[in-house]
């Protein structure tokens, strides 16, 4: 398959999903796939770091961990800061979802390996699981009070259906913006990535001295952009983690 | 995998250039179920790894650390305050060694003092005692020989009486009278 020139030029092929273990309940496609194959190695890789960096719990930290005591307390301020000490309930919820969310980010930069956070439904997904906590732990813990979050104080009576009106639009809107957001960065970050690596492809092809001179260029782009796509990968599972934050402090503390 | 999507990804092979876009990936449903299931399991087993193992773990490390630099700071204030009870009482034990000597020392002086003054002045009384004596012996020498001066004059009167006018010796006690008013 890399061997197809076709394929190795396709910015969208990277995104097929292929069956490894074929797998039909009742009538529904459950196939461990490759996506699911790298959810797999994403969490084997995160919780490895993790439990092998910690396993001496060095009071001295060695360098491995002291990266994981850093993405703790770095995943437990930035809680604390959005939702209080209140907040810190929800750590593990959050923790979790940054870890994954970075890991994933990172690994589908390594050549050859599937980005699950490219996938729309993976997003949509981590995305209906923080509405989800927040609006259940919203309700279990302040009731009909939750929905003062929806009416901030302090408006006048008059305007009050408008503000609401736009209220509940923008908290329905936030699983969407929250899941397309991570998807659209992944996604475009690696079309862009494999539409200049194919140019360098295309260039060398061609096998003529003026070609293979000019695929310097969109090499250089691309190491440039794999930078930039470092700092993205970061930059939107910390985005992600922050929102997150900000509205589990909107469950915990829904009056304005 | 389902019957349809197989066909797509099988025709997909051969028209890929030209029918990608009918077959964006992400966008293909019936990828779904598979995704959301295996999300669901490794997703739901790595937040029960983080929640039961390893955060408590890093929560753990970093109290240890906290508690046991707590620990040692306290520890550090305690030494320094024992220090710091240890110079003062150093400072009093000086200061105290310092009052006594200078205490001894003024003792000293004064006993010797002391000592030195009533020598002085017992010898000083020995002094005025013999003065005294002296001065008394002389004045009872100076009125027993005033005395006799009186008797030696009365007596020289009376003979010189007896030599100018003769015949007998005038009475004593009129011849002192006299002499005793003559001195005075």
């Amino acid at each position: 398959m890399a061997g197809n020139p076709e394929k190795a030029i396709d910015p969208i092929h990277q995104f097929h999903i292929n069956d490894i273990i074929s797998l039909n309940i009742a009538g529904i496609d459950f196939s461990f796939t490759n996506a699911a194959l790298f959810m797999v190695v994403t969490v084997a890789v995160a919780a490895l770091f993790l439990l092998l960096s910690t396993n001496r719990r060095g009071l001295v930290p060695s360098r491995m961990q002291l990266l994981a005591e850093m993405s703790y307390e770095f995943v437990a301020s930035t809680l604390r800061g959005a939702a209080g000490n209140d907040g810190m309930r929800f750590f593990p919820l959050v923790f979790s979802l940054f870890m994954f969310v970075f890991v994933a980010n990172l690994l589908g930069l390594v050549p050859y390996f599937y980005t699950v956070t490219s996938q729309i439904i993976v997003t949509f997904a981590l995305a209906m699981l923080v509405i989800g906590t927040v609006t259940v732990y919203g309700f279990f813990k302040h009731g009909f009070g939750f929905l003062k979050l929806f009416v901030p104080s302090g408006v006048p009576a008059g305007v009050i259906p408008l503000v609401s009106a736009i209220e509940v639009i923008s908290f329905l809107s936030r699983p969407v913006s929250l899941s397309v957001r991570l998807f659209a960065n992944m996604l475009a970050g690696h079309i862009t990535l494999k539409v200049f690596a194919g140019f360098v492809v295309m260039l060398t092809a061609s096998a003529s001295a003026l070609g293979i001179g000019a695929a310097i260029m969109p090499l250089a782009l691309t190491v440039a952009l794999t930078a930039l796509e470092f700092l993205v990968a970061f930059l939107q599972a910390y985005v992600f983690t922050v929102l997150t934050c900000m509205y589990l402090a909107d469950a915990l503390h829904p009056s304005h | 995998m389902s019957n349809t999507h197989g066909e797509q990804l099988s025709t997909g092979t051969v028209a890929h250039g030209g029918g990608a876009e009918a077959n964006f990936p992400p966008f293909d449903g019936a990828t779904f179920p598979s995704q959301l299931l295996w999300l669901a399991i490794t997703f739901g087993f790595f937040y029960f790894l983080m929640a039961k193992v390893v955060l408590p773990r890093i929560g753990g490390i970093l109290e240890d650390r906290r508690d046991r630099i707590a620990g040692d700071m306290a520890e550090a204030s305690r030494l320094k305050q024992e220090t710091d009870a240890a110079i003062a009482s150093y400072e009093q034990a000086l200061a105290d060694a310092r009052r006594h000597a200078g205490k001894l020392a003024s003792d000293a002086r004064d006993k010797a003092k002391s000592e030195s003054e009533v020598a002085r002045n017992k010898a000083e009384e020995e002094l005025t005692a013999k003065l005294s004596m002296a001065e008394e012996r002389i004045e009872k020498i100076k009125r027993e020989s005033m005395d006799q001066v009186g008797e030696i004059a009365a007596d020289t009167t009376g003979e010189l009486v007896k030599a100018l006018i003769g015949g007998r010796t005038p009475a004593k006690a009129v011849v002192s009278k006299a002499v005793d008013a003559a001195l005075k």
